[in-house]
């Protein structure tokens, strides 16, 4: 059983608290990803997983039991770390069976692990290199080999893709997730990158200043933020978040917001009318995901929770697959992602749908999420 | 290419060329007459030099005053040459260049891979060591060696050296290991490896340019040195700087410039066998880190 469960855990360095008071539960062979900007806490956290960091307070236990006092080597962890880590003196073998050497494993069964990992890897073709003879992908590679020789309870990545040029890295998102799927290991993986974080995970922990902010399924994240800075945070472009006044048309409750001109009424979806309608008159912060803001070409036809408006194009970015137009809804600048075959112009007046059923709302001071 | 670079600036070119020239060949020309003039008076005899002038050749090579500084020349009372004060300085010097070495690499790796509360005030207070002139310990470090009971021993020369140098040898190593990832030593914690086999197995095999770099200054350092030597040594004991003074200051009627130079080059060249040899990699370290590797 290679579960993690990290109870209350804070870590306080002199007057900073750093951490405060995280839980999480992570269960057999799941992957877990911790993301957040820089300095929210998450690669500190993994240090403490590891060990190579106390905690000030909490627990901390591996396949149920608590490591809070046992050095990293006790605790039946691996790592891979953004810098790799190899060590420059010993030749990829070598590295992949320092630990297994150290473990004072047979000399047999060391050098069958390094085959078994090698093959698996394919890097069989390196293992009498030096590290400074490797390519990034391939020192790569390695580093997750020496992790894998080891065949921890749990294994720690820390943003092990970070150094790598786009185009490797994505191959070795998907081999990484590959891995996992085939070997079943436990992972907890810290990344600022929500592109990783979405399509790696299980589930997410967005975290922020030492907190956990919301932990759950990577869908669960994007479709349904707990607060204003997880709505903010994943999603790429990130969701459109406008201050706006809440009124009621119509008999429901929603918000009001102009393009400059005329004022229009975006109806909230119906479970959030009741919460909404306590904010009648004061203003709120709506999200809309760029998706969400279309052309009749992708989004098919107007619905009741569909509005069509007319608005003017400020700029318009074209990425292949989509085409992002900017407009300005209550003086704030919106991203709509519209069909390519659309051809808008900066300047223009373009039609658009805007779907009603994904709204969010905050509170603007909170931050909260209004339900 | 090389001919449409020089029509387009051929005047200006070659004057800079010549005078470029010129003035490094005063400068290699003043630095290397000294070194000429004692090489070439060494190999002359005495008539030689009372008869011909400074910078002349030889009339004949004879290498009577080498054999005679090495084995038989007058440093004081004892006419023993300098090859006991060579082998003095050998077995002081080599002991406390490679202690000083090892425990420098020990305090970086520490220093750097290990910090702990006040580590970098304890390295600030190392460092003033770098500049405290060797004068100011004389006094104090003759009362330590006493309460050692090492005073006037070559393990007393050794311990003098090592103490003096740490605070070089800490910085040298102290400020490589700065370059070296800290995930590195933390890789190697999680594979099992300690304190001790991290620091033999991972982070002393990345050394060998600071090395390098430390056995150089700790040798030219340790073995140039005079005023330690002569204050905490005597006699028999006496490392071959001191005696090198003794030899040339110690009269006995005719002035044996021959001799002199002999004795001085056969001072001097332990250190620059080491430039030679181990220079290469001096260059190297003094740059390591400052390029990604």
């Amino acid at each position: 059983m290679s579960t993690l469960s990290i109870i209350n855990v804070k870590k306080r360095y002199g007057p900073v608290e750093v951490l405060k008071g995280i839980d999480i539960d992570v269960k057999d062979g799941e992957f877990l990803i911790l993301v957040g900007p820089s300095g929210c806490g998450k690669s500190t956290l993994l240090n403490m997983i590891a060990g190579l960091d106390t905690i000030t307070s909490g627990e901390i236990a591996i396949g149920g039991r608590v490591v809070n006092d046992l050095s990293p080597k006790d605790r039946d962890i691996a790592m891979v770390f953004q810098s790799y880590a190899l060590y420059p003196n010993m030749t990829v073998r070598n590295n992949i069976s320092f630990g297994l050497k150290i473990r004072k494993i047979p000399k047999g069964k060391q050098e069958e692990t390094v085959n078994r990992v090698a093959k698996l890897l394919q890097i069989e073709a390196l293992l009498d290199r030096m590290p400074s003879q490797l390519s990034g992908g391939q020192r790569q590679r390695v580093a997750m080999g020496r992790a894998l020789a080891r065949d921890p309870a749990l294994f720690l990545f820390d943003e092990p893709l970070s150094n790598l040029d786009a185009k490797l890295r994505v191959e070795m998102r998907a081999e990484i997730k590959l891995l996992h799927d085939r070997l079943g290991a436990t992972i907890v993986y810290v990344t600022h990158d929500q592109i990783e974080a979405m399509t790696l995970g299980d589930r997410i922990a967005v975290m922020k200043g030492g907190e956990v902010h919301q932990l759950a399924t990577p869908q669960e994240v994007y479709d349904d933020p707990a607060d204003l800075f997880v709505a903010g945070f994943i999603g790429s472009p990130p969701m459109n978040l406008v201050r706006a006044p809440v009124a009621h048309k119509n008999g429901k409750v929603g918000v009001n917001l102009h393009d400059g001109g005329e004022t229009f009424f975006l109806a909230a979806p119906d479970a959030v009318q009741n919460g909404l309608s306590a904010w009648n008159g004061s203003e709120v912060v709506v999200g809309i995901r760029p998706e969400q803001i279309t052309d009749d070409l992708a989004r098919g036809h107007e619905r009741s929770d569909r509005i069509k408006r007319r608005a003017k194009v400020d700029v318009v970015h074209p990425t292949g697959p989509d085409t992002l137009v900017l407009i300005q809804l209550n003086d704030t600048p919106v991203t709509c992602r519209v069909h390519p075959e659309t051809r808008v112009q900066s300047g223009d007046n373009a039609d658009l749908m805007f779907d009603l059923s994904k709204l969010v709302f905050f509170d603007p001071d909170k931050e909260t999420r209004i339900r | 290419m090389a001919d449409t670079s020089q029509t387009q600036t051929a005047g200006p070119q070659w004057l800079g060329r010549a005078v470029l020239y010129a003035l490094l060949v005063v400068f290699a020309v003043y630095y290397l007459m000294p070194l000429f003039v004692m090489i070439t008076t060494s190999l002359k005899t005495l008539d030689d030099i009372r008869a011909g002038n400074l910078v002349a050749l030889p009339e004949e090579i004879s290498f009577a005053a080498w054999v005679k500084a090495w084995g038989t020349a007058c440093t004081g009372v004892e006419c023993n040459g300098l090859k006991g004060n060579f082998l003095n300085s050998v077995s002081f010097v080599v002991p406390a260049v490679i202690i000083s070495t090892l425990v420098g690499a020990f305090n970086g790796y520490v220093l750097t891979m290990w910090r702990f509360r006040g580590s970098d005030v304890l390295f600030t207070l190392l460092l003033l060591g770098c500049f405290i002139p060797f004068q100011v310990i004389l006094l104090p470090m003759a009362q330590t060696l006493g309460y050692l009971g090492i005073a006037n021993s070559i393990p007393g020369l050794i311990f003098v050296h090592v103490v003096y140098g740490l605070a070089f040898t800490t910085l040298f190593f102290r400020n490589f290991y700065v370059t070296v990832p800290s995930d590195l030593t933390k890789a190697a914690r999680i594979d099992g490896a300690g304190f001790f086999t991290i620091f033999w197995r991972i982070i002393l095999p990345l050394s060998p340019a600071i090395i390098v770099v430390s056995v150089i200054w700790q040798f030219t350092q340790i073995w140039n040195d005079f005023l330690f030597g002569v204050v905490f040594s005597s006699g028999e004991r006496q490392p071959i700087t001191v005696a090198l003074n003794n030899l040339v200051n110690t009269s006995t009627g005719i002035k044996e410039y021959n001799v002199d130079m002999s004795a001085a080059i056969i001072a001097g060249l332990p250190t620059l066998f080491v430039y030679v040899v181990a220079g290469k990699y001096f260059l190297r370290g003094l740059t390591a880190g400052a390029v990604k590797g």
